[in-house]
Order: C-alpha cells, then structure tokens, then sequence
C-alpha cells in the first residue's frame, strides 16, 4: 500500500507548523529520507502521519484509505512511529521494553513464541548482551538501537523513525540503517525516516523528501533532489555532490 | 529484522530462558514477600498488652469455636481488625504512590505530593474545631466522612485545573504543591483558634492511628481496593510505557490524557480513603513503590503488585513497632513511619538506584 499526504495544515495555538502541505505516494518496500534543517516541521509531519497530531485540513492516504477515519488504536498499529526522544531512565529490562511492542500492551500472560519473537528481534539487533540490562543503563546510543528495535518488532504497514541514527557511532548507523532499509524491502512497508545526516539519506534512502518553513520543497530520487538547487536555499549552504569510491552518492556541504 | 532467523539460535533460546528465569525469580519474590507479610499479622495479632503466644493466635484466628472468650475477644474484635486494616492501609498507600509516580513521571509523587493528606487533615480539622460535616448525616464518622470529603474535592479540584491547564505532569505536581501549602495553611488557622483539647485531637488526628480500626473499615477498604486495583493491573502495559515518556507511550498505542485522569481518579479514592481512616500517614506511598523498584523494577506486573505488598509490610511492621517500644503504650504510627522513611528516604536519594529519574 502506498501512503501519501495531501493539503495537510497543522497549527499549534496560532503558530501554523505545516502549511498546506504533502507529498506523493510513498512505495512500499521503500525507503524514504524526510530531510529538511532544524524546525522544519519533520516531526510533526510525523506526529501527524502516526494521528498524535490533528490536523486542521488534510488527509494522510494509506493505499485507499483515508487514516484519519480509523481508531486511533487501529491507525497505531498499522502506521508505527518511533518517536526521536523517549524518558530511558526507567528500571525497565531492555527485553521487556521490546516485549511491550510486541504484546501491543495488551495481556499479563507471555506466551512462548511472543518471548521467541522478542529474543530474535534483540539477537538480530546485535543487543541481545543487553537483554537484562534496565534501559536507565543504557549509552544514549544503546537506547536508541533499543528504540529501534522495538518499533521493528511491530507488524506494520507504515514506519516512521523520527533520526534513528542521531546518536550512533558510524558503524551502528550503518548497521541501523541497513537493518530498517532490509525489512522495509523484505515486509513490502512504507518507511519514512527523518535525517540531518544527507549522506546517509543518499545512501541508503530510495527516494528523498526534503520539507522547510512547513511545507514539502521537493521530492524525488535522492540525485534529483540533491542536485536541486532548492536543498541549497533552504539550508543555506552550499552543496555539491559527487560519487564515492564505491559508486555511492556523497554530499559535501560548506558554509561560506 | 524479524525475517532473519539466524542460525544457530543458541542466544535466542538463552534470551527466552533467562527471561522465564526472571519473570519466575518476580513470581518466587511476591510469593516470599505474601508469606512474610502473613507471619508479620500474627506478630501483629501477638504483640499487645495482653501477651498471646504464636499457637494462641493461630487457634484463635483458624479456630475460634474453641477459643476462650476472653481470647476471641482480644483476637477477633480488638487486634485483627487493627492488623488487617494494617495491611489495607499499606497496600492502598503503596498502589497510590506507586502510581502517582507513574502517571507524574516524578520519584517524589504520593498523596502528600499533591496535597491530599492535608486536605484530609484540614477536613478532619474542620469536624474537631469547628464541628462542620461536610457530609450530611455522617453521625460518628463526621471527623472521617469531612477528611474524606476534602480529600476527594482536593482531586476534583486538580482534575478541573489539569483540564484548563491541558494534562500535564508539571502542572499536576505544581499545583498538588500550592495545595499542599494551603491546606497547611488553612489548618494553621484552625489550630490558632483552637481549644487545648481541640488541639490536641487534630495533632492525634494527625500522627496517623490504627486505633479507630473496625471491621467495617477494614470492608470498605477490601472493596476500595477492589474496584481499583484490577483496572490499574488491566492497563499494566500502558502503565508501564508511559514510564518512556509521553511521547513513547502515545506512539505505542496508549491514551495518554484518558489514562492519567482514570489513574488520577483511582489513586486519590485509594488515597482519601487511607488518610480519611488511619490519618496522615506519611512516606508509605513513597517508599514502598522505591522498594519494590528496586527489587522487581517497574515492569507494572510485578511493581503494581509489589508496591501493595511493601506498603503492606511497612505498615504491617509499623503497627508491631507501635505497640513493642513501650509495653501498654500504642505509639502514633504516622510517626513511627517518618522515622523509618527519612533514613530509608535518605539512602535512597544517594544511592545508585536514583538514576533512574535522572
């Protein structure tokens, strides 16, 4: 199913966060870089997709249906958000806050294969030596693959990750990024990743959206996108690209 | 991810076990902690002017027909109502803090937080000085019925700031304060114009007592906890993702302002109907959710119920030790539990554990 935005307006008391905005249809299987500078409106548009937000005008299309007639319950388990920011100070076991996910709060009793699930979610993380471990802790780092890995454990249609990799070392951005790009693919889901990081986005996303002020400026491949003049306006930088050793599409931004 | 299954799965099948190991460790601990507080109530029962050896109680309490008169008196009407109502208190300060702190996100939360007890105080304060009843018709239980009235107004009167102000931790706990210090307040007033016997009965009233125990009371206690406590075990999950912040919690699933205000609305019943019967009784609601943190962690299937039984217990205990200092003398428990939970509290705020709301 394919997810799309259209005429979405947000206002937070008199302050209109995103302004008549949208995108187009969003293919499942793919993965997709919502990009733009800080205050964009990213999280927002996020928060809104997820149905956390309400907006004043808009719809948000998941294949034919408009989300905003589902329960708010129905539209959370097939649209599946990790937001950027979450309390990790809590005597809480890495295991069980993935657990939660999987059990979709619901039930006292665990049942084999839930635990099952949980257990190769975590192993295929590469945190499973974290299982035990209260996610008070945990590095800022460790919490967010742990982030990560929860929002994976859910079978969803849409994924949001609201900058999964912010506080990665290189190596774990690559593996997180790897890892949520592989299971779009393999579940055939629509994600939508936030990212500051445009070489990631390069990297790994199939197509790029870049959002600024509110409203959607462009959206495409990532060479379409980056090679608009539009991404240099809206960071206020200058920005080239050119491919890597490996073929790979790199961005290099400068300031003066 | 979940695609992958990864070959050997040795660490999944480790992971598995070592969170049945766990989850039975939780289950072995609630049990010990049932049986520790059943021996803790015949203690109770035993301990008192007129001594009764362990065999006694026990014979008393499991066969009464055999019992001397004298003996089922002590046990039955005088003693067990006292040690049951123990327990209830405890339990129902210990699920209140316990959610209090999950719903608020803040370590410091319990009935004194936001401003409860005082309210019960100043109630109760109310019915000794002035001889108002806020409840008509109350009779003997007016002193009860006004802390009660107050406490559950006190609530009413957070819920309708909380909705103008929109549901926010912050605002609940700021607002719990300003009440706080006017009820003080407002009680300070009272004492002022108060009689030496007036007086002394609002600070009796306040040092908290398991001597107005009754059956009747121990009852509605038994019913009190049992509206609340299975719906908060029913939202265990949410309860306990709300522990990740807002934010999470929304994006799992859960309602987030619903949730608060139906938990607001369950702890300050618990509450207002501890204060109302036993009086002010502080830190229970405190610390014994941080016990039971500390040894199950907040995973709500096991903090829920843990925070009861170490409510339980601490009061269970306080109710010996009230009786044990000094033989024919019943010592205020209210006390009695400040003086346990400043060194207890104390500890806390330096030791390890503390992180947890860094």
């Amino acid at each position: 199913m394919t997810l799309s935005a259209n005429n979405l307006s947000v206002l937070f008391g008199s302050r209109r966060v995103l302004h008549d905005t949208g995108f187009d249809a969003l293919q499942p299987g793919q993965l997709t870089a919502l990009i733009g500078p800080n205050a964009a409106g990213k999280s927002t548009l996020f928060r809104t997709i997820a149905g956390l937000v309400t907006a004043k005008s808009g719809t948000v299309m998941l294949g034919g249906q408009n989300l905003d007639q589902l329960s708010a319950r129905k539209r959370l388990q097939q649209v599946c958000f990790m937001p950027q920011f979450f309390t990790a100070n809590a005597a809480l076991s890495v295991f069980d806050v993935v657990l939660m996910a999987q059990k979709q709060l619901a039930g006292w009793r665990v049942r084999t294969e839930e635990m099952t699930a949980v257990a190769q979610n975590l192993h295929d993380a590469g945190i499973g030596h974290l299982a035990d471990a209260y996610i008070g802790e945990l590095s800022g780092g460790q919490a967010q693959m742990v982030s990560v890995c929860q929002a994976l454990t859910r079978q969803s249609e849409v994924y949001l990750f609201d900058e999964p990799t912010s506080a990665l070392d290189l190596r774990h951005q690559l593996d997180v990024m790897t890892r949520i790009r592989d299971a779009m693919r393999a579940r055939g889901a629509v994600g939508v990743m936030a990212l500051h990081d445009l070489n990631l986005a390069a990297r790994y996303a199939d197509h790029l959206v870049l959002i600024g002020g509110g409203k959607i400026l462009a959206q495409g491949s990532p060479d379409q996108v980056l090679s608009d003049p539009v991404i240099a306006q809206t960071y206020d930088v200058e920005i080239q690209t050119a491919l890597g050793p490996r073929k790979e599409l790199n961005v290099h931004a400068y300031a003066d | 991810m979940t695609e992958v299954v990864s070959d050997p799965p040795h660490e999944v099948a480790a992971l598995v076990g070592r969170y049945r190991n766990r989850t039975f460790r939780r289950t072995a601990l609630l049990l010990a902690a049932i049986a520790v507080l059943f021996l803790m109530t015949l203690i109770d029962v035993m301990t008192g002017p007129a001594s009764l050896s362990f065999g006694e109680v026990v014979s008393v309490i499991f066969s009464p027909s055999e019992a001397s008169a004298q003996h089922r008196v002590i046990v039955w009407d005088l003693r067990l109502p006292v040690a049951l109502m123990a327990i209830c208190i405890g339990a129902m300060l210990g699920v209140a803090g316990a959610e209090m702190q999950t719903i608020l996100n803040n370590p410091l939360a319990d009935p004194f937080t936001l401003g409860l007890s005082s309210a019960a105080s100043f109630g109760a304060a109310l019915a000794i000085t002035l001889q108002w009843s806020l409840i008509p018709g109350a009779g003997v239980f007016f002193v009860t019925g006004n802390a009660f009235a107050m406490a559950m107004l006190t609530a009413f009167a957070l819920y309708g700031f909380t909705r103008l102000r929109g549901v926010t931790p912050e605002a609940m706990i700021l607002i719990g304060i300003a009440m706080l210090f006017t009820f003080n307040a407002l009680l300070a007033l009272l004492q002022y114009g108060a009689s030496e016997l007036q007086l002394a009965q609002i600070i009796f009233w306040q040092l908290g007592s398991l001597a107005r125990a009754s059956w009747g009371k121990v009852l509605t206690c038994l019913i009190v906890l049992a509206i609340v406590v299975p719906y908060f075990m029913s939202r265990s999950w949410s309860l306990t993702a709300l522990r990740m912040g807002e934010e999470k919690a929304a994006s799992l699933g859960v309602n987030v302002s619903f949730l608060r205000l139906t938990v607001l609305a369950g702890v300050s019943l618990l509450a207002a109907v501890a204060v109302s019967f036993v009086g002010a009784v502080a830190f229970v609601g405190l610390v014994g959710p941080h016990i039971a943190r500390i040894v199950v962690g907040e995973d709500q299937r096991g903090f829920l119920p843990f925070s009861a039984l170490a409510g339980a217990l601490i009061m269970s205990g306080t109710s010996i030790v009230s009786k044990a200092i000094t033989p024919g003398v019943i010592y205020p428990i209210g006390m009695i539990t400040s003086l346990i939970g400043i060194p207890f509290f104390i500890s806390l705020i330096v030791s390890q554990r503390q992180r947890h709301w860094q």
